[in-house]
Parts: C-alpha cells; sequence; structure tokens
C-alpha cells in the first residue's frame, strides 16, 4: 500500500513525575501501515510515551495526534481508533478468557450475539479455544499476552500499541507473538511496539526510534541504525604460543581494521564491516600457519547500542562530538 | 487539520468525541454484569452479606433477647430492623473496597483505553452492588423468619423496608467510593470504612433501648441518622407506617448523595 498518511504525530511530548522528567521533549511520526518499534532500556520513558499516545496519561508538554486528532483533546475519538495491549495483561484475572472478550466486546457497543460470535473467533484465532473457560489464574504468561492482544483487536482498530509484547516471555512463545504481530501488519493495521530488545525491533520494525532519559537519541530503519552504531565482530582465539603480533599484521593486510587482542592472551576481538572479506581473513591465517581454536561472531549488543548512540560516560557537551566521531569511524570503516 | 479519508477509518463512520446518555447506561449495565459475574466466580465475596447476617441474627436474638426484651419473640421486632441496617450499611463498605482494587489492576488501563463512558466502572459498580444489599436484606428477614419473627405488618411491608435500606446503603456508598476512589490501598479502604462504621451502627438505637444509655451517649444515638432509619424500618415492618423518621432518612440520604456524588465523580475522573 503507497499509503503515506500519517497514524501517529508527536511533537515535544513531555511528562514529568515529580522531579523525574519520564518523557522529555519525545518526537515520533509512525507511517500508516508500519511497524514502528520504540527500543529502550528499562526506565527510558517508553511506556510512559505509549499511555500518552493512548490516552491513558495527559502529556504535560507538547502534543500528539493519532490520524489527526488530538490526544488531549479528541481522547474519546482517539480511544476508538487505537488498540492497546499493556506490559502487564490488562485483563480481569477473576473471569475466564471468554467472559473478558465478551465484556470488552459489550462495551464496544457490540450486541450479545456478535460480541459471543467475535470472542469465539479471536480465541480461535489465538489458539484460545480449549482454554476459553477456564479462569486466567491457570493461564501461562505467553497465554495472557495472547488473551490480551485478543482484546485489543476486537474494534479492528487501525492502530494498535504494544507495550513490550514478548517481555518475560520464553523463545518459542516469544516467536509466536512475533507471527502473530506480523499477520496483524499483512491485515493493514498500523503497529507501535516498544521493546528493550534490538533483534526483536531488526525482526518486527520498519523504522525504529531509540530512546533514552525521555528523548529519542537516534531514528531511523533498522538497516540504518544497525550501521550508526557498529558492526557486528569478530571473536578469534588462537591455538596458544601462537605468534600474537603476525595476526594482528594478517587482520590489518586482510581486512584493513586494527584487531583489538583481549587481556587474555589468544583472543582477539575484530570489527567485521564485510562478511563477504572473513573468508580473506581465513585463508590468511591459514597461509601464514597460524591456527584457531574459537571462531565466532557477535552481534552488537544493546549495550552497545546505547554506548555508541548515547555516549554514557561521556560528558554530555561531548555527546554531539561523540557522535560526529562515530560517524567518521563509520565511514573508515573502523569500528567506534 | 484534514478530514478524514483514511482507508483504515472509512468505514468507522462518524466519530463523536463523546460518549452519550445511551452508551454510558449500556456502559453502566455491562460493568455492572462484569461485578456480578466476578461474585458468580469467587462467591466467598458474598459472606458479609449471607453468612454474616444469619451469625449476627441468631447470635444477637439468643444472647440479648431475655436481657433486653424478656424473651426472643419480643426482642425480634427491635433486632431484625438493627441487624439489617449493620449489614447493608457494612455491606456498602465493599463499594469502596472493590472500586480501589480494581483500579490498581491492569484492566483498568484497557477500560482507560476504551471508547466507552469514562464514568462506567463507577456506576456500574454502584449498580451491581445493589444486588448485595437485596441479597443482606433477603436473607437477613429470612434469618429472622426461621427464628420466628414475624412483620406485623405483612409481607409487603419487608418489600417497602428493604427498598428503604437498598435506597440508603446506595447513598451512603458514595461515600465509601471516595474513600476507595482516593486511598492508597484497598486495606486502607477497608480500615478507614469500619473505623467510622463500628461506632455509628453501634452508637444507635439498633440492638438496645437508648432510654438505658448515659446522657450525652444517648444524646448521640439520638441524632445518629442510622437511628432513624432502624426507627424508620421498625415503624415499616411492625406499625406499617411511614413517619418522620423516614422521611428524615431520605432526606438525609438525599444529601449525602448531593455532596458525595460530585466529590467522588470529580476524584475519579481525575484519576481515571
Amino acid at each position: 500500500m503507497t499509503d503515506t498518511r500519517v497514524a501517529v504525530e508527536a511533537r515535544g511530548l513531555v511528562k514529568s513525575f515529580g522531579t523525574n522528567r519520564a518523557v522529555d521533549g519525545v518526537d515520533l511520526t509512525v507511517e500508516a501501515g508500519t511497524v514502528y518499534g520504540v527500543l529502550g532500556p528499562n526506565g527510558a520513558g517508553k511506556t510512559t510515551t505509549i499511555s500518552m499516545l493512548a490516552t491513558l496519561l495527559r502529556p504535560d508538554g507538547g502534543q500528539a495526534e493519532i490520524f489527526g486528532h488530538d490526544v488531549d483533546a479528541e481522547a474519546h475519538i482517539v480511544r476508538q481508533l487505537i488498540g492497546l495491549t499493556g506490559q502487564f495483561a490488562s485483563v480481569d484475572e477473576k473471569l475466564s478468557a471468554t467472559e473478558n472478550l465478551m465484556i470488552f466486546s459489550r462495551l464496544l457497543g457490540l450486541s450479545r450475539a456478535d460480541a459471543r460470535k467475535r470472542s469465539k473467533e479471536l480465541l480461535e484465532r489465538f489458539g484460545l479455544t480449549d482454554a476459553a473457560t477456564r479462569p486466567l489464574a491457570k493461564f501461562s504468561g505467553g497465554m495472557r499476552r495472547r488473551l490480551d492482544l485478543a482484546a485489543s483487536l476486537i474494534a479492528q482498530p487501525p492502530l494498535i500499541f504494544l507495550d513490550e509484547p514478548t517481555t518475560g516471555l520464553d523463545p518459542r512463545t516469544r516467536g509466536q507473538m512475533w507471527d502473530t504481530i506480523r499477520d496483524l501488519v499483512s491485515s493493514g493495521s498500523t503497529v507501535l511496539l516498544t521493546t528493550q530488545y534490538l533483534d526483536e525491533a531488526d525482526q518486527l520494525a520498519d523504522r525504529i526510534a531509540v530512546i533514552d532519559h525521555g528523548t529519542v537519541v537516534a531514528e531511523g530503519t533498522a538497516q540504518q541504525l544497525k550501521a550508526s552504531v557498529g558492526q557486528a565482530s569478530l571473536i578469534m582465539r588462537l591455538r596458544d604460543g601462537s605468534d600474537i603480533a603476525l595476526a594482528r599484521e594478517v587482520v590489518q593486510r586482510s581486512l584493513g581494521v586494527e584487531a583489538v587482542v583481549s587481556p587474555e592472551a589468544g583472543r582477539m576481538t575484530v570489527p567485521m564491516s564485510d562478511p563477504d572479506r572473513v573468508t580473506d581473513l581465513l585463508v590468511a591465517f591459514r597461509a601464514d600457519g597460524l591456527h584457531l581454536t574459537e571462531f565466532s561472531v557477535q552481534q552488537p549488543t544493546l549495550d552497545e547500542v546505547f554506548l555508541a548512540i548515547t555516549g554514557k560516560g561521556i560528558p554530555e557537551e561531548d555527546v554531539a562530538a561523540h557522535e560526529a566521531a562515530v560517524a567518521e569511524n563509520e565511514r573508515e570503516g573502523v569500528r567506534a | 487539520m484534514s478530514t478524514i479519508t483514511h482507508p483504515a477509518l472509512a468505514s468507522r463512520g462518524d466519530l463523536r468525541n463523546h460518549a452519550g446518555v445511551g452508551q454510558t447506561l449500556r456502559n453502566t449495565v455491562t460493568m455492572a454484569a462484569r461485578s456480578l459475574m466476578k461474585i458468580r466466580r469467587t462467591p466467598e465475596q458474598l459472606i458479609d452479606v449471607t453468612l454474616q447476617p444469619v451469625l449476627f441474627t441468631v447470635m444477637f436474638a439468643f444472647l440479648f433477647g431475655g436481657a433486653i426484651s424478656g424473651s426472643i419473640e419480643d426482642y425480634l421486632p427491635i433486632l431484625i430492623p438493627g441487624i439489617l441496617m449493620q449489614t447493608v450499611i457494612i455491606a456498602s463498605v465493599t463499594t469502596g473496597v472493590q472500586l480501589r482494587e480494581d483500579m490498581d489492576k491492569g484492566v483498568f488501563d484497557r477500560f482507560r483505553s476504551l471508547p466507552i463512558a469514562r464514568i462506567s466502572p463507577l456506576s456500574g459498580a454502584l449498580l451491581a452492588d445493589t444486588v448485595r444489599y437485596a441479597l443482606a436484606t433477603t436473607i437477613t428477614f429470612a434469618t429472622g423468619y426461621a427464628i420466628g419473627f414475624r412483620a406485623a405488618a405483612g409481607p409487603w411491608s419487608l418489600v417497602a423496608a428493604g427498598l428503604l435500606m437498598i435506597v440508603t446503603a446506595w447513598s451512603i456508598s458514595w461515600i465509601f467510593a471516595l474513600f476507595g476512589v482516593t486511598a492508597r490501598s484497598a486495606s486502607a479502604v477497608q480500615g478507614i470504612s469500619f473505623l467510622v462504621l463500628f461506632p455509628l451502627t453501634f452508637l444507635s438505637n439498633a440492638f438496645v433501648p437508648v432510654d438505658t444509655l448515659p446522657d450525652w451517649m444517648k444524646w448521640l444515638a439520638d441524632n445518629n441518622p442510622l437511628s432513624h432509619l432502624v426507627t424508620a424500618v421498625r415503624g415499616i415492618v411492625n406499625d406499617g407506617t411511614f413517619g418522620a423518621d423516614g422521611w428524615i432518612t431520605l432526606v438525609s440520604a438525599a444529601v449525602i448523595v448531593a455532596i458525595f456524588a460530585p466529590l467522588t465523580v470529580r476524584a475519579y475522573m481525575r484519576r481515571a
């Protein structure tokens, strides 16, 4: 779909709790029909931002529009356009899955018959039919999340907020959740999701905003973001007694980058800017009689992403300089 | 901002920025139905309006009947309206406690993100509680009947007295709803409410004739609005009359609603 209408437009959103500015001037633009990821550590302001966009919290400053409707002045209209799946399952613990969906359906104005039909459909779609009449207390974390998501979809809202949809789920359930989210998008919904996991944002989101201390510190596609953050690294361990100096020279010759040798002798970390040339390196190692006992590829972790983008540990005024340096290093193909 | 033409919104018709009266009523009924469903799942919530009136009626009748009125049969017409008042008024605390519990739960976030009448979780809870009061009234009268209480004014007087009780308890539940909305935790609501209610229900004419009390306490008991309620109920079921005490009760109830309903709704809307 070539629709370029904007689903979410936030400008300078601010929310303070006491002296803590949880959200400190967030700008976001989400195009309709896309998945937008908000990536950040605990306490970065992700949930607070979503709460303001979903009309749960009133912004202290700035403004936000959902499909052109102001979240403050037109809150009731905005609520007709959104579905919210919170970080903690927002369903009634004491009731069964069916009862929960029935009540939400009735509240949304469906007739009794339609509510029953819709609940049944959603339970089937989310694989909860067998557990439909059991009280939620007996549900697993993954089942609860699924029910929560199902409840958000009753009115088929054009925009869905997912606040950390997979936090606390085991890897298999997380994979199922990802599939569900992909299904949603293929049916035309716009999704705004928050996550602490880089790979989740990478897997699902068309665009990603990295948020830290209540502000957006980087924004772009997953590719752009990863490129700006630093590349994957090769981790190699040389056989005992190998010539470390020679190994470094070979790395320099084959890849044109500087290897970092760890204090524990024999372990080298090499920035991998072009995976295609790793073969060259390995061939060169063999030619020079260097032997490896271990070889692995390490993706940049979220910690490194934040370190690189926010320059934590660096004085505030140096952040800009640091970012410039990151960009500079990137051009040279050297890891920041 | 341009008008809505987004395809995803096309099927949504006109979007209104406020819930109308009809929707508010429908949402309220759904919320009340939700409360009743929860009661069905956790019947132990009903102990205060089922086992408690049975226990108190039987216990008080046999403990105090002889001492206060000379015999149990003579005491029952005095006691039953008193027990009824205490049971139903104490049951009205539950509104506040459950409201607080609900507001602390994740499901409340969902309610707040839905395009429903904002007031409906509150109004639904208040509506559902009238069912609890009706249950408490029925069980108290039934227990009384079982141990020999007969309404001198006939069975319909019990219905009339029950209605007066339900209206009064509903009015008073607005006070506890305000506690519920503003308190930090459900147990705090419970604590504050009982601190207010225990003296209020006992310092009345509910269980004893006030003539034997010291002057200052008699004055308190005479002017306790709950004494008027108890006297009114006695008048209805024992004599078939509805006098000054009944009107004082209804006016007091109206005054409570006039004061506490706006306060509660305002406090609630600020938090909801």
